[in-house]
């Protein structure tokens, strides 16, 4: 099992904030507009130092997509910043109609998302925004899992030509990838090469399903570790080649099933190369107030769920 | 040779009637109601042409239909204008067309920047446009329309703050003010009010005109245009008739969204003058 080390824990939404900070210096057409979230999607630095091209619009999430859809098509780069649940399901139509089939340029950058948003409890913590993003033509989705990942994505985001949807969460986690790693969308990530069993994961769950792959493989159990950064378009070849050699997969994300990552993969091993799969995600319900590791473990999402489901497939 | 403006709005409004039989369906109330104070907007006012225009509307005036489901007056006016081939009328709603039921920029319509449809997204995107001006020191203007029912959106007064807050005074909006919509009248339906006192009070200046009589039209764009350029977005409330032009159409919500017959057609047609060459069908 190959080594990752925790260079101490970061926040993702501030990967977000450093990669916005390098594109507002790097790239006069990025502009930055936020309703009423500056400090919490950590946009203070590219708003104090390029205040020509951020957009403070208030709690005003529909006319703040609207807003960056003219931006993108005057030629303009927008990231748009809320939390997730303000990013997706309650705008998904200005999504819709004024960025997806209207094809701008539009960049949706969407903090807080998952159960480990924590203490404000379940009108907060969104579940379904992927599920939401995904469904939509047009539409990336990206999933980073730390803080160097979050900033790679946020620079490659820039630089894609079309609407992109950038989740990432509110705690600090391990910080383990590489610094300098360019990332590269719709590319899966190989974390490690094994052949018992398949975990593919995204997010927060990566750093746990490499505490799952390292149970396992002491338990003599040999895991084929993916992180999905990029959950749409999906790395597709690597999902089928990865089943077909484990023939076990186990997929994990802080998410819902319904509409998760979970349901891409085995869409795509359905029609491919059917395989027994577990779900490490939430069923159908909401989450609650606590603490990210107490909920990540009352609702299955932690190292030792993944493991118990690896083990449910032997 | 050269038309004059009711010439063209006569030719513009016999489109929109010929179109929406064809098709055996679309939305003729809105159109009629629209088509004066746009065609002045096309032919008149705005600094675009078909040869300038671009979708990014870069160091051009920009027009942005919010009521997307008013496309045959959007269709027929870019037509007539030059965009794109008369006879490409023919083909709205058909399947693979680029006249699609709503304006849609998936295949490349001439003129088109952006989709509409689903009601109370065009301010917005609007007000994007025109601060993206701004950034870019271009000096042209954002024209944007959107319907009274439209106005019962929220995204609406969202943009309608947003506007003001940022001082947007390179945007020219404008309100189709018809009283009318699906289920009634605007009042019956949402008690819609006072719209000159609500833009007022959101911090917008607000002129009003007649949208069927062009000496008005002609006068209240260059007042309106006047007001440009001093701290806050300007707003003209048309005051229109559903369905204006066609005896039986006007002034009721029943052809909001209602094609009419073939013989209705015919009737509409012995009403409004043929001008500029009907579009073969």
């Amino acid at each position: 099992m190959k080594e990752y080390i925790d260079t101490g824990k970061k926040d993702t939404r501030s990967g977000f904030g450093a990669g916005l900070a390098e594109l507002g210096n790097s790239n006069p057409k990025v502009v930055a507009l936020t309703a009423d979230l500056k400090g919490s999607l950590k946009m203070d630095q590219f708003a104090a130092e390029h205040p020509d091209r951020f957009f403070e619009v208030g709690i005003a999430e529909a006319n703040m997509v609207g807003m960056a859809a003219g931006m993108a098509i005057a030629g303009y780069i927008p990231f748009i910043g809320t939390f997730a649940n303000f990013a997706t399901a309650r705008v998904m139509d200005q999504i819709r109609q004024s960025v997806c089939y209207s094809k701008t340029n539009v960049k949706i950058a969407a903090s807080h998302a998952g159960i480990t948003l924590g203490e404000d409890g379940a009108t907060h913590q969104t579940l379904e925004d992927i599920g939401i993003m995904r469904m939509l033509p047009e539409m990336v989705v990206i999933n980073p899992c730390d803080y160097n990942q979050t900033k790679a994505a946020t620079l490659a985001a820039a630089a894609w030509n079309g609407p992109v949807y950038l989740r990432f969460g509110r705690p600090g986690v391990p910080n383990f990838t590489p610094a300098d790693a360019a990332f590269e969308i719709g590319k899966a990530i190989k974390l490690n090469d094994g052949r018992d069993v398949s975990i593919f994961a995204t997010g927060h769950l990566v750093w746990e399903a490499i505490q799952a792959a390292k149970e396992l493989e002491a338990q003599g159990i040999s895991v084929d570790l993916i992180d999905i950064a990029t959950i749409k378009p999906l790395d597709r070849e690597a999902v089928i080649a990865s089943a077909r050699k484990t023939g076990r997969v186990v997929v994990a994300e802080e998410h819902l099933i319904a509409g998760g990552l979970g349901e891409v993969i085995a869409g795509v091993l359905a029609a491919s190369c059917p395989t027994p799969m577990r779900f490490v995600a939430i069923d159908d319900q909401f989450g609650q107030s606590g603490k990210p590791a107490e909920l990540m473990a009352a609702y299955g999402l932690d190292a030792r769920h993944i493991v118990e489901a690896a083990l449910s497939l032997r | 040779m050269d038309y004059t403006l009711p010439q063209i709005a006569s030719q513009v409004r016999r489109d929109i009637v010929r179109m929406v039989t064809a098709a055996a369906s679309g939305h003729p109330g809105g159109s009629l109601s629209a088509t004066d104070f746009l065609t002045y907007l096309f032919f008149k006012e705005m600094n675009v042409t078909p040869e300038t225009w671009r979708r990014s509307g870069e160091g051009l005036d920009q027009f942005f239909l919010s009521a997307g489901h008013i496309s045959p007056v959007l269709y027929s006016l870019l037509a007539r204008r030059g965009y794109f081939p008369v006879e490409e009328l023919a083909t709205f709603r058909r399947f693979g067309t680029r006249l699609q039921g709503h304006p849609s920029i998936e295949r490349g319509l001439p003129g088109v920047n952006q989709a509409a449809g689903s009601l109370g997204q065009g301010l917005s995107v609007a007000i994007g446009a025109a601060l993206a001006k701004r950034m870019s020191g271009d000096p042209h203007t954002v024209y944007v329309l959107i319907g009274d029912g439209e106005s019962e959106e929220g995204q609406i007064w969202e943009a309608a703050m947003s506007a003001a807050h940022y001082k947007v005074d390179n945007l020219l909006a404008m309100t189709d003010w018809n009283h009318q919509q699906i289920d009634g009248t605007t009042e019956d339906v949402a008690g819609l009010g006072d719209l000159y006192s609500k833009w007022s009070a959101f911090g917008w200046t607000v002129l009003e005109g007649d949208g069927h009589n062009f000496a008005s039209i002609e006068g209240t764009f260059k007042a309106a245009r006047e007001k440009l350029g001093q701290g806050k977005p300007v707003m003209i409330l048309w005051h229109t008739e559903m369905g204006h032009g066609v005896d039986f159409m006007a002034g009721t919500c029943k052809w909001h969204g209602k094609n009419p017959s073939v013989e209705q057609c015919a009737e509409a047609m012995k009403q409004l003058e043929e001008t500029m060459g009907d579009f073969a069908l």
